[in-house]
């Protein structure tokens, strides 16, 4: 598996929160679910999607995150 | 602000002394020209003040209060600035009371996801970050001033007006005793963020100003937890916004917290509302005692600076030069570096030791450093403060998947301590030569430090002049001692320092220091073999490095920075 270095990923941070903004609060969720079909269908791996969906799904709400201390 | 009751300078652990008005000379009529007048007595005025003392230069520095200032402020005060303190001779007291710290925790909704290690090694002499509550820094800085029969501190002296001259600068002051006018060659602007000379010669700041209010408050408590930055993102006790908790001396702890968009800061201000949401934080941290108020504030970030720092010869030094995001602490640490910097430089001009047009090279370097900070300050304030709903999205992703994932746990990075390199400036030699090395510092960057056999520190061997760093086997060739000879012609305060792994029984000039890197550890930290040289500026930036001896070529370098075009 290949990781992206610190700072390409620092770069996505700052498009992601401006591409949030450009699609508005109406257009988000439709915005991000499309980025993760276009990212997906770029992986060209199902086991990772998957495994990358189940990331994203984890301590979605403050009820459900994980208190562990490191 | 203090609770009710209390004076602005009731502290629970600051003894806050009355400093009178001195009768000045000139209401006598005596009517001198001072080399520099200061105005303000507040950390980066009062290093000016001493970085002038150490060359021998009278100042007199103007301070409107009659007092330090009045709550903690910056309390952040990192290792360069603690070499600047070291060689202005102040150093002690602030080693004696700060709180030194390199670690810190980043939570997200009470999970720890990041933990902060600041760079150091073994020969480091300070640790990366101290925290000591400014009024002590004001203190202590006073001291070492009144020790010094060069500075003349007059309190509740105010200057209302302001004659920018080509050859000098006249202040109107207005003190309890009388009005007068100052005349001086030089002029230092240190009277902080609202600067009102400043606003007297016309001049303005420009930048950005950033969403976002973070209430600052001090309280004492007897809470048992080591000396580190603790950052809480979205924590039960300020759901919606960002906490930070700093350990100050005297059981002091500063807690920031960011008020909720749209939340009126008039009503948060309120002490019931302080007192509210400060027991809410330390109850979420595990602190069950008692603790106390001390002062709160309240914040907005800003990335504002002036075009030009220099102004005929008026010079702006700290928040009145520029005004940072506290989340990168370098608001008091580049003021103070600002100080350093026009401080040497002016008394090398003062002293004829230099051209006047060494002057023109303090803006460029100091406002490159500010939009460096910028740079950095911009994306660590779009973390704590995200301005957008995108940005507060993209962070609320990062740091959910932080909790379990490491990829983007050094997002929530406060990016402080980013070292500053005068890389492009003209004083710094841009030729081949220095890009000859495998380690070492860059020209441009700061020297390294290193821990010798003695337990002494190599940067504590420089003195206040250029330093040449000369690297050695054995004995220095006479080609080598004639080019020390000729630097040291050309900068009387020259040091020059030779490293070598031999012992030498004795220097050969006087102005020689040896170096015994015995293990040539030194040596390897610098990149450096037989007969390197690197030639430090004052403030201990390096001009330019030569992994082979090179007679010319070091001599231009310094006839470059004092402004000379012989050799």
């Amino acid at each position: 598996m290949s990781t992206l270095p610190f700072e390409h990923l620092e770069h996505v941070y700052e498009y992601l929160a401006e591409a949030i903004d450009r699609a508005g609060r109406d257009n988000e969720a439709l915005f991000l679910a499309k980025l993760a079909l276009a990212l997906a269908n770029e992986v060209g791996d199902l086991d990772t999607v998957q495994r990358c969906m189940a990331m994203a799904e984890k301590d979605l709400t403050r009820a459900a995150t994980t208190h562990a201390t490191r | 602000m203090r609770p009710a009751g209390r004076g602005p300078l009731d502290s629970l652990y600051f003894h806050y002394p009355t400093f009178a008005a001195p009768r000045a000379p000139e209401l006598d009529g005596l009517n001198q020209r001072h080399p520099v007048v200061i105005v303000g007595a507040g950390p980066i005025g009062l290093t000016a003040a001493l970085t002038l003392a150490q060359y021998g230069v009278r100042s007199v520095v103007l301070e409107r209060k009659d007092t330090f200032n009045d709550g903690s402020r910056a309390i952040c005060i990192a290792r360069p600035s603690m070499q600047i303190l070291q060689r202005i001779g102040a150093v002690e007291p602030f080693l004696a009371k700060a709180l030194g710290w390199r670690y810190g925790r980043s939570y997200f909704r009470g999970a720890q996801i990041y933990r902060l290690e600041m760079l150091h090694s073994e020969h480091e002499k300070y640790l990366p970050m101290y925290n000591l509550q400014q009024q002590y820094i004001e203190q202590y800085l006073y001291d070492a001033a009144a020790q010094s029969p060069l500075i003349d501190v007059r309190w509740q002296s105010d200057v209302v007006g302001i004659e920018a001259g080509s050859d000098s600068v006249a202040l109107q002051v207005a003190s309890p005793p009388g009005a007068y006018t100052l005349e001086a060659d030089y002029v230092l602007a240190a009277d902080g963020a609202r600067s009102p000379l400043r606003s007297k010669l016309g001049l303005r700041l420009s930048g950005d100003n950033y969403e976002g209010n973070y209430v600052i408050a001090d309280i004492r408590m007897d809470h048992d937890f080591p000396t580190e930055r603790r950052a809480f993102f979205e924590p039960a006790s300020n759901s919606d916004g960002t906490v930070l908790i700093h350990k100050q001396p005297d059981n002091i702890w500063r807690i920031d917290y960011q008020l909720r968009d749209g939340e009126n800061a008039d009503d948060a201000i309120k002490e019931a509302e302080i007192r509210r949401r400060v027991q809410a934080i330390v109850a979420d941290i595990g602190h069950r005692g008692s603790w106390e108020l001390e002062w709160w504030s309240i914040y907005t970030a800003n990335t504002l600076l002036l075009d030009d720092y220099a102004h005929g010869r008026v010079f702006f030094v700290g928040d009145s030069a520029h005004i940072v995001p506290i989340f990168g602490v370098r608001g008091l640490n580049n003021g103070l570096a600002d100080a350093c910097n026009i401080g040497w430089k002016l008394a090398y001009v003062l002293a004829g030791a230099a051209d006047a047009h060494l002057l023109d090279s303090y803006s460029p370097e100091r406002r490159g450093a500010t939009l460096d900070v910028f740079a950095n300050a911009t994306k660590s304030t779009r973390f704590m403060t995200p301005p957008t709903r995108g940005w507060a999205l993209a962070r609320q992703a990062a740091l959910s998947l932080a909790i379990s994932h490491e990829f983007t746990r050094s997002l929530a990075n406060p990016r402080q301590m980013q070292p500053y390199s005068y890389a492009e400036s003209p004083l710094t030699d841009r030729s081949a030569s220095g890009q000859d090395f495998s380690a070492g510092p860059a020209p441009g960057t700061v020297a390294l430090d290193a821990k010798l056999a003695d337990s002494t520190h190599l940067l504590d061997h420089v003195g206040t002049g250029f330093t040449g760093l000369l690297f050695l086997n054995g004995q220095a060739t006479d080609e080598q001692k004639q080019a020390l000879q000729k630097l040291h012609q050309r900068d009387p305060r020259f040091t020059a320092l030779i490293v070598t792994t031999e012992v030498i029984a004795r220097p050969p000039a006087a102005f020689h220091d040896t170096i015994h890197d015995a293990g040539g550890a030194v040596a390897s930290l610098y990149g450096a073999s037989a007969g390197t040289v690197y030639l430090l500026r004052p403030d201990l930036h390096v001009v330019g490095r030569w992994l082979n001896f090179d007679h010319d070529a070091i001599l231009q370098a310094l006839q470059t920075c004092l402004g000379r075009t012989t050799l």
